[in-house]
């Protein structure tokens, strides 16, 4: 059974259609990357499978691990391991970063009927987690996000990712605001959680980022719809060729 | 459905049911006839078997209030009420003098247990659980006075108190037995003809607690008073006075709930508050009346005088306080810094859900050389309610050096509320500082989605970014009330998303 199986998926946004009929198949285990240039629908499919509010399916179906995920809430597709690291992650004034991860980690946990962590488990894979990923304590006594850093931001989105341990992971443009040091920390940190057992969707509008983070699977969006589908190769020639030539093929 | 409308949705399912106090006990109680005239005073007075100053100093009360008007100028809308239809005394019987707890009713004392607060001599702290990465909180005594519609059932820890020179009991009790000190400080700071529910208060007032901390004393433990008003049309008055003596320190907590009814209930309090030389006042409050139902009947009129008289050289008044509850908010906890190098401090947070309507802020009044006033207020609207910041800060011909710093944050859920800031600003003095800042701002869709994704609920994650928006002023609780005041923050919230 394919984890995420999304099946000829239309989506509205007040009146104007935005996805008209998407199909894509992600297996355990697998990195998919998904290009496309702006306003191709990219993030909409993101969005709607974390299950962003303002979105109205009009057709189609998403399964993950089988399941409906379009009947789930967004916190339930959470705790069934759905992870959206988002584009631009939100800051949350006077809550602690800390406060924060283990409020998330354990309403996860409770939601699975999974006991919560008791408070020295939880820091010590904190500190674990957050060392590998070159995350200084003091960071977490911040803020959620607030006064971070565009690479600091995308870190704490990492972090996160490792912590919840989901199964999917789907990563909307991570490359943007960063500079090619703090890019390269991040991906090697999306690089450690790589696993048999845990897929990734890369969204992405360069080319770069697949350098750091190799796909097995490159799928090119246009217009609502994925239109080419291929192995690492397709997004150099992409790369070389740019998006015009797709954009009669949509 | 965009956050903002499903918890605008919500909002219109609001159910009273969250309101977790609104039970009533069913006990026999004494009253005295409804309505209010010189005899109604009188009754009270006689009740409390007060000495005839007492007596004389509430009917010079009752006959100024007479002469005075409702005050109209709050950002509050609510019908006339009638005075004469008013229980202004009710005490559960029996009557006699309670000497210790086992001669209260059962029943009084089921409700408090209800409520969560100890009357028995025991540690509250039990169940508080500690944030991430830090100790346990020193399980701290806490002394607890309980007021019962008109009149305080308990007091705990008396000996301990008295040990250390501390006076904390029911102020009808003080009045008899410290009446040089009930005389010298009583309408000191809230003089009887200060304001119309002042005024009502000080001739109909029939208990609260007096608290009197010696020169030098640090109490050794925080004391705290619970008001539950019962009865049915029962106005409750209540009058608190503590005097802080040179040198000394007290941190003060009250707390409030009711049960739920269909007609409104008034309540109209007192607090005077006098800091001698290099005294300290902490008086932190949580209010949780029965804040009415989801079509707007019923629920608590809180018109509330609450002040506090830096008296003396390096004294210092901090006013906490967590607003949830009432139909009605009308109180402006204040300072009067009188004192050379006095300071006052007015922390808060008022949330307002439903119909409910909050005209809430301070007075700082510089008068002394080099005194200074912090301000810090969160109001949080959701549902259909209406949350106004109001506050006055004044500094006096001869005040120089005054200085304010006043920081003022809305934060509205839902699109049928309204938060409101009027600030008044008044320096007579060219060397004065003040400082303002104000923000209005929505509940972020983007945030809410963020922590949603993250596995929160959505009534969890709006619980998550309102604490954080009011940290600030959580952290100026005493810890064990600041966890208690959390929960209650959630709770108030939990109509407006679900």
């Amino acid at each position: 059974m394919p984890l995420l199986e999304v099946k000829d998926l239309k989506v509205r946004v007040e009146e104007r259609e935005i996805l008209h009929g998407l199909t894509l198949t992600v297996n355990e285990g697998e990195v998919h990357a998904i290009m496309g240039p702006n306003g191709s629908g990219k993030s909409t499919l993101s969005h709607v499978i974390a299950g962003k509010p303002g979105y109205e399916v009009t057709d189609g179906q998403i399964l993950f691990k089988g399941e409906d995920l379009l009947e789930m809430s967004p916190d339930e597709r959470a705790a069934k391991g759905v992870f959206l690291a988002f584009q631009y992650p939100v800051e949350i004034p006077g809550v602690a970063t800390m406060t924060f991860l283990r409020t998330a980690l354990n309403a996860q946990r409770k939601a699975r009927g999974e006991s919560e962590y008791s408070t020295p488990d939880f820091l010590k894979k904190v500190r674990e987690v957050s060392k590998s990923l070159n995350i200084p304590q003091d960071m977490l006594k911040r803020g959620v996000n607030v006064g971070f850093s565009g690479g600091e931001k995308k870190r704490n989105e990492v972090l996160q990712m490792a912590l919840f341990e989901p199964s999917l992971c789907i990563l909307d443009e991570m490359d943007s605001g960063l500079d090619i040091d703090a890019l390269r920390i991040a991906a090697d940190g999306v690089n450690a959680l790589r696993s048999p057992k845990r897929a990734m969707v890369v969204i992405t509008h360069y080319q770069r980022l697949l350098n750091y983070i190799v796909p097995d699977v490159v799928h090119v969006m246009s217009k609502g719809r994925v239109v080419k589908s291929g192995g690492k190769d397709l997004a150099l020639e992409l790369e070389a060729s740019g998006y015009a030539q797709f954009e009669d093929a949509a | 459905m965009p956050a903002v409308q499903e918890t605008v949705e919500r909002v219109k399912r609001i159910d009273v049911d969250q309101y977790r106090y609104g039970f009533e006990t069913l006990i026999e109680s004494d009253k005295a006839p409804k309505g209010l005239s010189e005899d109604t005073v009188k009754f009270i007075s006689a009740k409390k078997n007060e000495p005839a100053w007492m007596l004389q100093w509430r009917l010079e009360a009752y006959r100024r209030w007479l002469t005075m008007q409702e005050p109209t100028w709050a950002r509050v809308d609510y019908p006339k009420i009638d005075f004469q239809d008013l229980y202004y005394y009710a005490a559960p019987k029996p009557k006699k003098t309670v000497t210790s707890l086992d001669e209260i009713d059962p029943e009084i004392l089921k409700t408090y247990e209800k409520l969560g607060i100890p009357l028995r001599e025991v540690a509250m702290l039990e169940g508080v659980e500690p944030k991430v990465g830090e100790e346990d909180p020193a399980k701290r005594k806490i002394a607890v006075d309980a007021v019962f519609d008109s009149v305080s059932v308990a007091t705990t820890f008396k000996a301990e108190l008295k040990k250390a020179g501390v006076i904390f009991m029911p102020i009808s009790e003080a009045i008899r037995e410290h009446p040089e000190l009930v005389q010298k400080y009583l309408g000191s700071v809230v003089p009887t003809s200060d304001n119309f529910y002042a005024t009502l208060n000080s001739a109909v007032f029939s208990d609260g607690s007096f608290v009197y901390v010696p020169p030098g004393v640090r109490c050794p433990m925080e004391l705290s008073t619970y008001f539950r008003i019962n009865e049915r049309n029962t106005g409750q008055f209540e009058r608190t006075l503590i005097i802080a003596d040179k040198g000394s320190y007290v941190s003060y907590l009250e707390g409030c709930t009711a049960p739920q009814r269909d007609e409104n209930q008034l309540h109209a309090a007192v607090v005077e508050l006098v800091a001698h030389d290099d005294a300290e006042i902490k008086y932190s409050t949580v209010q949780n009346w029965y804040p009415g139902n989801s079509e707007g009947k019923g629920g608590i009129y809180n018109f509330v005088t609450k002040r506090g008289d830096c008296r003396g050289n390096r004294s210092k008044i901090s006013w906490t306080q967590v607003e949830t509850g009432s139909a009605i908010t009308w109180k402006y906890p204040s300072c009067i810094l009188r004192g050379d190098n006095s300071s006052g401090e007015f922390y808060s947070i008022a949330i307002s859900n439903g119909f409910q309507q909050v005209d809430s802020g301070t007075k700082m009044i510089h008068l002394g050389k080099n005194t200074s006033s912090r301000i810090i207020s969160k109001g949080i609207a959701a549902g259909k309610s209406q949350n106004t910041y109001r506050g006055l800060v004044t500094a006096h011909r001869k005040a120089t050096g005054a200085r304010n710093f006043t920081a003022c944050d809305s934060l509205l859920i839902g699109d049928k509320c309204g938060a409101h800031t009027v600030p008044y600003i008044e320096a007579k003095n060219s060397s004065a500082t003040f400082e303002h800042e104000a923000t209005t701002s929505k509940i972020s869709e983007d945030v809410l989605f963020y922590c949603i994704q993250r596995g929160l609920s959505q009534e969890e994650a709006v619980g998550l970014v309102v604490n954080g928006f009011v940290k600030d002023v959580l952290q100026q609780l005493p810890m064990e009330f600041a966890v208690e005041a959390q929960k209650l923050i959630s709770i108030s919230l939990e109509g407006s998303v679900g």
